[in-house]
């Protein structure tokens, strides 16, 4: 699914990520963990192709990107579905409109949408709440719909960046729990995180960055730092 | 495609209704340019039509004969001239066939001339030339002739009036230049602005793969959209006012350049098309001016 070889990425003098070899496949549920600017998020935008990176070569779905022309980005894109903290949802439009802004991006039909977007609703157990605005939400509802956004396209992978960073224990606990069902279902889930307890509690794989290397992976792996 | 212009097409009529105060200036940027284009393409299309009226008197040189000279005296003239090389064709206008002519010119107004107690035209020779080139001598060889009170050869009116044209022509050229800029600019802040209000959305648009040209879409036909609008208030105005010129002052132009006003049909249906070509394309050009850096990123 996702294959890292020997990938280098500076910024000026600043190591981002160095020499890293991972290889995510497909059905994997993978933390990544490590200290804030240890190389987690570069190693993320490598794999969106937001940045390029300086060595080694990066192969998802079996096609390698290292090189890709900002043509073919989109397409890549299209697989990955992005969660991030702080939700990303459109303020002015409601809950069914911003699920259906990701379909029309790939312009799918309105009869698609309409068959569609209810379905992921409930699925995320948000149906109740498609005519409303993110700003009437509670933080863990605005993050079921960000996840429904990211998964209305049928993503072979969802990328999540600290998905519960902004919520209390338990709804973060909820929306782990309809993350892994997700994951249950076949799509490949990567998640940064800064949850102890969420990583130790799952005892999923756990890849260790710091200082631009990966310093552990391990399966059904824990934490392992106190920050 | 239809899909994806109809999204297009909606997305930016709410983003002009949304920017009102920025769209308003660049409507009225763009509207004042085509504007101040059409008074320049009136003006030169008028002026090249009637220089071309002029120019038709080019090969002639009229010489005025002396009040004593007597219509015996002006064959002895006509003959010696028409014996020159350069000469093709001599007719003697008497000053009454020139005062006829003078009344027709003038049409309803030629009762004005018939207060004239008498005639104060000479009576002429009128020499055409062979050949353009050899103006110059022949106008000189008349000068010198007995009996001839004046000589008068237009080539010089011609070509004041043209070295005039051309300066207003390029004139106008520099100006219109000039503006295209101005409106460009101002049409690329306009769609800046919506690009910064909507860059979350575009954000997010790419992270769930957007293609560059579904994000440019909407931002190209709200610049087009606005081009589009000032091109149709623009033509609009140029109608009112041209058909009011022409209304105006037929008559007097008439008189004054012997050439009438080109047709104000004609002229909206030309212009038309410059209008909504050259406005479209402002207002595509300063969105994707705008978008350049942004979707690069």
């Amino acid at each position: 699914m996702i294959r890292f070889e020997g990938v280098t990425k500076m910024y000026g003098s600043n190591v981002g990520l160095e020499d890293a070899t991972i290889r995510i496949k497909k059905g994997d549920f993978v933390f990544l963990v490590g200290p804030s600017g240890a190389g987690k998020s570069t190693l993320i935008k490598l794999i969106l192709k937001e940045i390029e990176p300086d060595e080694g070569s990066i192969f998802v779905n079996g096609q390698d990107i290292t090189h890709l022309s900002n043509r073919e980005i989109p397409a890549l894109r299209r697989n990955i579905g992005m969660v991030f903290q702080d939700f990303r949802l459109l303020p002015h439009k409601t809950v069914y409109e911003n699920v259906a802004f990701a379909m029309e991006v790939v312009q799918s039909t309105q009869r698609a949408m309409r068959r569609q977007i209810p379905l992921v609703l409930s699925i995320m157990g948000i149906s109740d709440k498609a005519d409303q605005f993110p700003a009437e939400l509670s933080a863990g509802e605005q993050q079921r719909v960000a996840i429904a956004r990211a998964l209305i396209n049928n993503p072979m992978m969802l990328i999540a960046d600290e998905p519960t960073g902004n919520l209390d224990p338990d709804t973060a606990w909820e929306i782990m729990k309809l993350i892994n069902q997700i994951n249950r279902r076949g799509t490949t889930v990567l998640m940064v995180t800064h949850a102890k307890d969420i990583v130790d509690r799952m005892g999923k794989r756990v890849v260790a960055i710091d200082k631009g290397k990966i310093v552990r992976d391990a399966w059904g792996g824990e934490y392992g730092y106190d920050d | 495609m239809i899909r994806s212009l109809r999204y297009s097409l909606t997305q930016a009529t709410v983003q002009v209704f949304r920017n009102k105060g920025m769209s308003l200036a660049s409507i009225f940027s763009i509207t004042a340019m085509l504007l101040i284009l059409g008074l320049f393409f009136f003006i030169s299309v008028n002026i090249n039509i009637a220089t071309e009226k002029a120019k038709q008197q080019f090969n002639t040189i009229e010489v005025y004969l002396l009040e004593e000279t007597t219509r015996q005296d002006a064959d002895v003239i006509a003959q010696s001239l028409l014996s020159m090389d350069e000469i093709s064709g001599v007719v003697y206008v008497s000053k009454e066939d020139a005062m006829q002519a003078f009344k027709q010119r003038w049409g309803e107004k030629s009762y004005l001339l018939d207060g004239l107690a008498d005639n104060p035209l000479p009576n002429a020779l009128r020499v055409e030339l062979a050949d353009l080139e050899d103006g110059r001598l022949v106008y000189e060889a008349c000068r010198n002739l007995i009996g001839v009170e004046d000589v008068r050869f237009y080539q010089e009116e011609v070509s004041k009036i043209l070295t005039i044209t051309d300066f207003i022509q390029k004139g106008a050229l520099i100006v219109i230049v000039f503006l295209i800029i101005v409106s460009v600019i101002v049409v690329s802040n306009t769609v800046k602005l919506t690009v910064m209000a909507r860059q979350r959305e575009i954000m997010i648009m790419k992270y769930v793969g957007a293609t560059n040209w579904f994000i440019r879409g909407p931002l190209l036909a709200e610049g087009m959209m606005i081009g589009c609008i000032s091109a149709f208030i623009a033509l609009g105005l140029t109608w009112l006012i041209y058909a009011r010129i022409v209304n105006l002052f037929a008559t007097q132009a008439l008189l004054l350049f012997s050439s009438s006003f080109v047709e104000v049909g004609f002229m909206m249906k030309n212009l038309s098309w410059i209008f909504i070509a050259l406005g479209a394309s402002i207002g595509a050009f300063g969105s994707i001016l705008s978008m350049r850096r942004f979707l690069n990123a």
